[in-house]
């Protein structure tokens, strides 16, 4: 479980996050909605520690990832996966290469159980046979299952990925929704996504926090969203039809 | 401006900190560390070689030409030909081209690894960035850059031999005479301790340049301009603070 307690973030003169609290529960994938701009990335990047809030604590089962030492930061971070906007594949490396980077980085493992668990990862995206390909060989879709498959190498607690269906097609965004959804619920991970596409909320989301303009201005499952009186949230989900 | 100026320095400082940390997997650094020595290194010895097989051959044929007269002895063109690539040349010099060669290339490099969050993604797997990008780089071409330095020299003076071989205006054996003529270690010593600061210089602000690059291709473009310029004057800077620091 993931607990967001009074977040606050701003650049410059602009305030970016309202007090922000909220939790996000395991085993379950939890999703920010809000429109383009109203600061979901910049939740996100609080929330793994990329950027500092002004104010507020972000706890991990109780560890507050800002506050912690180096040490227990590094090992806290063993325990995230995360799946950027752009997937952010190393294009130096090969994709078995990326998958393995993390193994190589921090698990203990021979080198062969480590190649056993990269293979492993890239055959639960359905990638078995792309592993000698460069990143920028791939098509946006595969790009971003291998950066599942390198997101869930370390088998992670927790799992963050923003817009995981930016710039694909609906069937490659379907394809990706289920997988989150489905490693979440096989591994009981607490996952967070950002997202903006409605399909995804109806198709995989339980838990919906929505944001608005840095407001958390609703939240509740999945079943309820369209119960909401909120007009900001009524506009966000009209504007779908 | 002076704020930014300062802000920038400090910035530069923070982030050779975290740079220099223990690597977190030997095995990795010394993987990335071979595979610098390569494309940093090795891949330079072409260009370092060809400019001073050249620039050797036209030091030789000015001073001859145009700097010296009937009245002097022949040695002297080989002997200020030596000091020249011993002093400036072949630290220097090279060092300058190499800030075009080496840092706009990892500049760039890192800096499109930074606009498409692959910076983002080693440190949330807890990853120390600096040290895994930049350390491997920079150690590179500390030990690169003496190596590079001598070829300099050595291919400086084959340029010297060939033309006046060629040319025919001075016999080898005045050159020869004059290359050995008075000849002081401390200035080819001197010569490499300048290059070590100077490549180290080349990797670390190429580095700092690519890796606070914010936006998109337009500004990895102007990170590697900037880093050009700027380690391009501080070699020059320093260059003047080491000569009269080693010389004075
Ligand atoms: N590094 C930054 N510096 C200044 N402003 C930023 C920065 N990152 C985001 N913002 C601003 O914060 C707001 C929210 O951005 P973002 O979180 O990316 O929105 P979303 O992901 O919901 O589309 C935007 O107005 C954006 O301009
Ligand atoms: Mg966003």
């Amino acid at each position: 479980m993931i607990s967001l307690i009074d977040i606050q973030k701003h650049f410059e003169d602009q305030e970016v996050l309202h007090h922000i609290s909220a939790t996000f529960e395991e085993g379950k994938t939890n999703l920010i909605i809000g429109r383009s701009g109203s600061g979901k990335t910049v939740l996100l990047r609080c929330i793994i520690g990329l950027l500092t809030p002004d104010n507020g604590q972000v706890l991990y089962d109780g560890r507050d990832i800002h506050r912690l030492s180096k040490h227990d930061g590094t090992l806290l971070r063993q325990e995230m996966g995360m799946l950027f906007q752009g997937a952010a594949l190393f294009d130096s490396m090969n994709v078995l290469e990326n998958v393995m980077f993390p193994l190589d980085m921090f698990s203990s493992k021979t080198h062969r159980e480590r190649l056993a668990r990269a293979r492993f990862c890239l055959d639960r995206v359905g990638l078995t046979d792309a592993e000698n390909k460069m990143p920028s060989e791939l098509s946006g879709g595969m790009q971003k299952r291998v950066a599942i498959a390198r997101a869930i190498a370390l088998e992670p607690r927790y799992l963050f990925c923003d817009e995981p269906n930016s710039g694909l097609d609906p069937i490659s965004s379907r394809i990706i929704d289920r997988l989150i959804s489905d490693i979440t619920h096989e591994y009981g991970i607490t996952t967070i996504v950002n997202t903006h596409d409605m399909a995804s909320v109806r198709g995989i989301g339980e838990q919906v926090l929505f944001i608005h303009d840095g407001y958390a201005e609703w939240t509740g499952s999945n079943a309820t969203l369209y119960t909401s009186e909120n007009p900001h949230l009524r506009e966000f989900l009209e504007s779908d039809q | 401006m002076l704020r930014r100026l300062l802000h920038s320095i400090g910035s530069y400082l923070l982030l050779m900190r975290r740079t220099f940390a223990r690597p977190q997997q030997m095995r990795i650094f010394r993987q990335q560390y071979l595979h610098e020595l390569y494309s940093l290194g090795y891949n330079s010895l072409f260009i370092v070689i060809l400019m001073s097989f050249f620039i050797g051959a036209l030091l030789c044929v000015q001073i001859k030409l145009n700097v010296w007269s009937p009245w002097m002895p022949r040695f002297t063109i080989g002997y200020a030909m030596r000091e020249v690539i011993l002093l400036e040349f072949a630290s220097s010099i090279i060092c300058i081209i190499l800030a075009g060669k080496v840092g706009s290339n990892i500049a760039s490099e890192i800096g499109t690894m930074r606009v498409t969050q692959q910076i983002d993604a080693l440190d949330v797997m807890g990853v120390n960035s600096a040290s895994y990008i930049l350390l491997p780089k920079i150690l590179a071409m500390v030990t690169a850059i003496p190596l590079l330095v001598t070829f300099s020299i050595a291919s400086g003076f084959i340029g010297a031999y060939v033309v006046c071989w060629a040319g025919g205006f001075l016999s080898l054996a005045d050159l020869t005479y004059g290359l050995q003529h008075d000849y002081v270690p401390w200035h080819l010593w001197s010569g490499y301790i300048k290059s070590l600061v100077f490549a180290f210089i080349i990797a670390s602000v190429s580095g700092f340049f690519g890796y606070t690059v914010r936006g998109g291709s337009i500004e990895v473009g102007r990170a590697g301009t900037n880093s050009v310029v700027v380690s391009s004057v501080l070699i020059l800077f320093f260059d003047l603070m080491l000569t009269n620091l080693l010389m004075g």
